[in-house]
């Protein structure tokens, strides 16, 4: 077997790889932040909502994370399209006066990315905000909190560490994200996965491949790992 | 407990996020029934797009190839993971424990384009070094999905064993029982619910991977999933849409049966699975 550090080499110094990797990285975050402010008002809701609905509410949301998630995909494809519903509906509304280009824009791909992974955030953000103590909340609003003050004050530092793991969740898988760049996005959205899928189907160049594959581990599942496992520790999440 | 009051703008969240979570589920239905193409308006029911589906064998075998590849895979999930769950919540002074349940996670988030290229370079590797596996097909695939699949059922089933004291299985030993049977009649009986939730999760799973799938499988082993991908890429195609709501339906029956066996399990090990409510 020969050895060589080519493969690496390139993957540093060519711009096309560091690029691909920050818009995965951008793409990701970006993914992270619309789960936490989508999915966090919907946890919080069902887990303030009555006692036996809240069991139906969960398996709702985690409902259509068992239908295919390609079908997700081609759904948002149908509706995001120039002459689809949400376009039919903006223009009739008068909103806009021609369709707008949604489908094969990073827009199309951020918001088919954000609803593929947003049960990943509700379920972790749920499980830690049914656990918020009741009666800490009571006591701040009878010894008269606003309700604004006790969220800033009680229920978000209460709730920061379902946050962090749940945006982990998310943002992890996220980075790698081949499947929807590749159906909504364009040749401009390219992204780490689609790199290494390209490497290696087309140019068929396995150790470049493996290169971005073991450097994309190392600086994703790395700390991902270790900040899941400081969390474990603080005793905030389940696996 | 008291139930929480409800404000507004909570109920507000809930509609909208739901709204958000099925618009795209209700749309494929919609349209799986319509006539015309998807542009147009869907001005007559038909089910054009079924008979087209039931025409179209290319899909019709990629379908019983992934349905095929999903029962053989997940019960090996299963059991490894059954294995592996209970294990890890049992044997608390096993070496290197706290590092294998921090390693479960890994197959459950990592992107899974890595996945698939790893476990390619595996089976070139050893074949290369061996002769075995004899390229690409259903073999590796049925490997790589039930290697996906056991961390998590694993993860649901260590979840459920470690929540539990050991009384039960205690209370066994002292009457007599070997190991083996007190697994067999106490700790399995009890993960039950688990396992079974574990099974299905394992199960779409496999149904419903492409990525590691493309990876994995040689030309003549193309799944739906992978079917379904490769027609996406061309553009849209209304037979999807008709793929889309039989699979809807296969879920909701699906779910609905782990929803009513949840409750059985419930029922019979004498526990209800919610407080009742406005009582306490």
């Amino acid at each position: 077997v020969h050895m060589s550090v080519r493969g690496f080499r390139m993957v540093c110094d060519d711009p096309l790889y560091v690029i691909a990797f920050w818009h995965g990285l951008a793409n990701a975050t970006l993914t992270a932040v619309g789960c936490i402010l989508i999915g966090f008002p919907i946890a919080f809701a069902i887990a303030r909502s009555p006692v036996r609905r809240r069991n139906l509410y969960v398996l709702l949301a985690i409902l259509p994370f068992w239908t295919s998630f390609l079908l997700r995909a081609y759904a948002w494809m149908g509706l995001i399209r120039d002459s689809g519903p949400i376009n039919a509906l903006l223009l009739s509304v008068g909103l806009v006066h021609k369709p707008i280009a949604i489908l094969y824009t990073p827009t199309a791909v951020l918001l088919v990315m954000i609803y593929s992974y947003l049960p990943f955030f509700v379920l972790p953000m749920y499980a830690v905000l049914e656990k918020l103590p009741a009666d800490l909340l009571a006591a701040a609003s009878d010894l008269g909190a606003r309700p604004a003050y006790v969220f800033r004050t009680i229920t978000l530092p209460l709730s920061m560490p379902g946050i962090v793991s749940g945006a982990i969740l998310v943002f992890v898988p996220a980075v790698g994200e081949y499947v929807i760049p590749e159906l909504v996005g364009n040749s401009g959205t390219m992204m780490i996965g689609g790199i290494l899928w390209d490497e290696f189907f087309q140019n068929r160049d396995w150790p470049l491949a493996a290169a971005i594959a073991l450097v994309t581990f190392g600086l994703l599942m790395v700390p991902a790992l270790l900040l899941r496992r400081r969390l474990a520790q603080l005793g905030t999440t389940s696996l | 407990m008291k139930d929480p009051q409800q404000r507004p703008w909570q109920v507000f969240a809930l509609v909208l996020g739901f709204a958000f979570l099925y618009t795209p589920i209700v749309w494929i239905i919609y349209f799986s029934f319509s006539g015309d193409l998807p542009g147009g308006n869907a001005s007559h029911i038909s089910l054009h797009w079924y008979r087209a589906l039931l025409e179209n064998a290319e899909l019709g075998e990629a379908a019983y190839r992934s349905l095929v590849l999903a029962l053989i895979s997940s019960p090996i999930a299963a059991v490894l993971g059954t294995f592996a769950g209970i294990g890890l919540a049992r044997l608390e002074r096993f070496p290197g424990r706290s590092i294998m349940i921090a390693l479960l996670a890994i197959p459950i988030f990592a992107p899974e384009i890595l996945l698939g290229f790893a476990f390619l370079i595996l089976f070139a590797s050893a074949q290369s070094l061996t002769g075995w596996p004899l390229g690409k097909g259903m073999l590796t695939l049925v490997i790589a999905h039930a290697t996906l699949g056991a961390p998590i059922v694993a993860s649901v089933v260590f979840a459920r064993v470690s929540g539990r004291d050991r009384s039960l299985e205690d209370a066994a030993r002292d009457l007599g029982a070997r190991p083996l049977r007190v697994l067999a009649t106490v700790t399995v009986p009890l993960a039950a619910p688990g396992i079974l939730s574990g099974w299905l999760l394992a199960m779409t799973l496999s149904f419903d991977d492409v990525v590691t799938s493309s990876f994995l499988a040689g030309p003549e082993n193309t799944t739906l999933p992978m079917a379904i991908f490769s027609g996406l890429r061309v553009g849209l195609d209304p037979q999807i849409n008709a793929v889309g709501t039989l699979m809807v339906v296969g879920v909701a029956v699906i779910v609905g049966i782990s929803f009513v066996t949840a409750r059985i399990g419930a029922w019979t090990s004498g526990r209800r699975r919610t407080p009742p409510s406005g009582e306490c």
